[in-house]
């Protein structure tokens, strides 16, 4: 048998946050919550169609990263996208929208839950295939560069967040972009979402070093490994890749230590993992332990949090209203989008 | 006018575009410093720096998604393919990604991208090398497909290739590239989607493209002396394919041979075949011919790569058997 990994013991986070600050992230972080039940709500309610990954559990990673950039940086997902966009800004009714295939979803309905993009919040898009996105994320960080360097533009700092999974790090692109990104100093933050899992495959049985923060320091890269499931921590990781890559000093290499509450998508039965795995993971939720950080610094109190919630599941009620009567896209535009002129 | 190599007439036209938009770079292998294979990017990095001639590691599929994330977010990427058939290895990010990721978001990005590289049979260079590369890609939605065949049309065609806001497929030829030709000194761009009527004729359409253009030109000399009149059409867009001037030398010639240099099954021959059952089949006085590659690897022995490939004496014969039938 594979020896799992042991989890290490991190540091208690030394940054800190105002109170604003941590509502902000509180929000998100129950926005992607909140939003991922009320798909599996409607999927399983026969409302929603394709295949669908959830992001319960790792909502940690997309708000620490995310919530770190600029509005004007770009975010480039995978398949387990609607988090990503929603920490990116995109509208939850443009999100949930596309999830129903409307005119109105964030895609016009052409893409789907897989298949996420907003041009308008510079998110590059949910990549169905492994590793595709990673590629796409290194033309957004040359972009910059190549505005700053080439074009003499000061203004080109943006920075660019690539989130992929544990599975990928043993594909090809990744060792390929990372060497780019290296090689030419590339403002860009790889974030590995290690949730342990690769639909079935354990990541233990599919790598030969399971650490994949390590595999940065061959490419001279730094590489980070970061509690996933605490937003504090992979907030204050975020912000020192952030600052790092938009001064011009290359990309950053961050393992996110996290873990799916659902499985691989709805339509994966989750047999595999054990349950000892997973209440153990469960017990770590990144939601009631941020909340339990914010009350015991007394930061904020329970009622506002409550009014947080509260807001957020009107906001999730209104976007599937919304997503419910809004119209599908027209059968004459079967063919729009396909070129540019088009 | 002064005479140019069609290699030359290519670097001219990424030079004029560099020149006159800063958002155009090129990236591939051994483009920058060592000036590209053919030397088509020959100079242009001591006159445009190492980000705008940028010399990629030999990582295909990850430097075409990196064109593409460049080309979503505002720059316009030319990708220099060493070989045409090393894009096998970037076949996902051109299909799942140059060609369909506009439709899949909806209209939110688009792709101004040109992939642009020597493909064909050239002179024993072996399989791998030696593929035609447009049937595998024809089948992919939202891409362009080009194939240039003189320098002239070489020149004008990049240059609209460039400035084009969609993934364009750009096809030269390994043994096109020393072809000379007068050139005007004026600046010009040739469209993308037009064919060219090579040579206006009554008795039969010769659909060609790329090199098979200069086989069948050598045919119809022999043609000609046989008091046989062929109209010749280089197709030059091979997706979307001109279906107007196809049509309307159909509709006057009634007789269709394709002579391409694909491969015969699933090639760009059979499409055109099944798109002229569909569009003018009443039109047509005999059945369409089509002379393809052999629908082999390509062998490295010169004979047995001859024999793959369609020869000017073949279309000759082929051209004159339909006439002859004169049905």
């Amino acid at each position: 048998m594979v020896q799992e990994r042991t989890l290490p013991q991190f540091q208690a986070p030394a940054a800190q946050i105002t109170a604003d600050e941590g509502l902000v992230l509180y929000e998100d972080m129950i926005l992607g919550r909140y939003f991922e039940d009320k798909c599996a709500e409607m999927y399983y309610r026969g409302k929603m169609f394709g295949f669908v990954h959830l992001y319960n559990g790792q909502e940690a990673v997309s708000t620490g990263v995310i919530k770190a950039l600029r509005s004007d940086d770009y975010v480039c997902s995978t398949y387990r996208d609607h988090v990503h966009a929603l920490s990116a800004g995109v509208p939850a009714q443009n999100v949930m929208a596309e999830l129903f295939g409307k005119e109105t979803g964030c895609s016009r309905g052409r893409g789907g839950s897989m298949h996420l993009f907003s041009s308008e919040h510079n998110l590059l898009g949910g990549f169905a295939f492994i590793g595709e996105g990673i590629p796409v994320a290194l033309g957004a960080a040359f972009q910059s560069r190549y505005r700053k360097d080439a074009l003499k533009d000061p203004s080109a700092d943006q920075v660019t967040a690539c989130f992929f999974g544990d599975g990928t790090t043993n594909n090809g692109q990744f060792f390929e972009c990372l060497n780019m990104a290296a090689l030419w100093k590339l403002p860009i933050l790889f974030v590995v979402e290690n949730n342990k899992w690769a639909i079935g495959m354990a990541h233990e049985r599919a790598t030969s070093q399971p650490e994949i923060y390590k595999k940065a320091a061959v490419f001279g890269m730094p590489g980070v490994e970061v509690d996933g499931m605490d937003v504090m921590a992979v907030r204050a990781v975020a912000q020192e890749a952030v600052a790092r890559a938009r001064a011009g000093e290359g990309p950053t290499l961050i393992e996110a230590l996290t873990y799916r509450f659902r499985g691989h998508s709805l339509a994966d039965p989750d047999e595999l993992r054990s349950k000892a795995e997973k209440e153990a993971w469960l017990a770590r939720d990144p939601i009631k332990r941020f909340e339990a950080y914010l009350l015991e610094h007394s930061l904020v109190d329970e009622g506002a949090l409550k009014e947080i919630r509260d807001r957020i599941q009107t906001r999730i009620d209104d976007a599937l209203t919304f997503a419910e009567d809004s119209p599908e896209p027209s059968p004459d535009d079967l063919y729009k989008y396909i070129f540019a002129e088009d | 006018m002064a005479e140019t190599l069609l290699f030359n007439a290519l670097r001219e036209a990424i030079d004029e575009e560099m020149g006159r938009d800063d958002t155009v770079f090129v990236l591939g292998e051994d483009v920058g410093v060592y000036g590209g294979s053919y030397k088509v990017t020959k100079d242009l990095y001591d006159k445009y720096g190492e980000l705008r001639v940028l010399d990629t590691p030999i990582a295909e599929n990850s430097f075409t998604g990196m064109a593409v994330g460049a080309a979503m977010t505002g720059l316009r990427p030319i990708i220099e393919g060493m070989n045409m058939g090393f894009l096998l290895l970037a076949f996902n990010q051109i299909a799942n990604n140059a060609g369909m990721l506009r439709y899949t978001s909806g209209g939110n990005f688009k792709i101004p991208m040109v992939i642009r590289g020597p493909g064909g049979v050239g002179r024993q260079l072996g399989a791998e090398h030696s593929q035609r590369l447009e049937a595998y890609f024809q089948a992919v939605p939202g891409l362009k497909i080009v194939a240039c065949s003189t320098p002239y049309n070489a020149k004008g065609l990049l240059k609209a290739a460039i400035r084009d806001d969609n993934p364009v497929l750009f096809f030269e030829h390994v043994l096109l590239y020393n072809l000379k030709e007068d050139l005007p000194n004026h600046e010009y761009v040739v469209p993308l989607d037009k064919a060219e009527i090579v040579r206006p004729g009554k008795d039969v359409t010769i659909l060609t493209y790329s090199r098979m253009r200069h086989h069948v030109t050598q045919a119809v000399k022999g043609l000609e002396k046989k008091g046989i009149d062929p109209e010749v059409i280089d197709l030059i867009s091979l997706k979307p394919l001109d279906f107007d001037t196809i049509g309307a030398s159909i509709k006057k010639t009634h007789r269709v041979i394709i002579v391409e240099e694909c491969m015969k099954t699933g090639g760009i021959g059979a499409e055109i075949i099944a798109s002229i059952n569909d569009r003018y089949f009443d039109e047509l006085d005999a059945p369409v011919v089509r002379l393809s590659s052999q629908d082999i690897p390509t062998p490295y022995n010169g004979k047995l790569e001859t024999l793959t490939i369609v020869q000017p004496k073949q279309i000759e014969a082929a051209v004159e058997n339909m006439v002859a039938l004169n049905v």
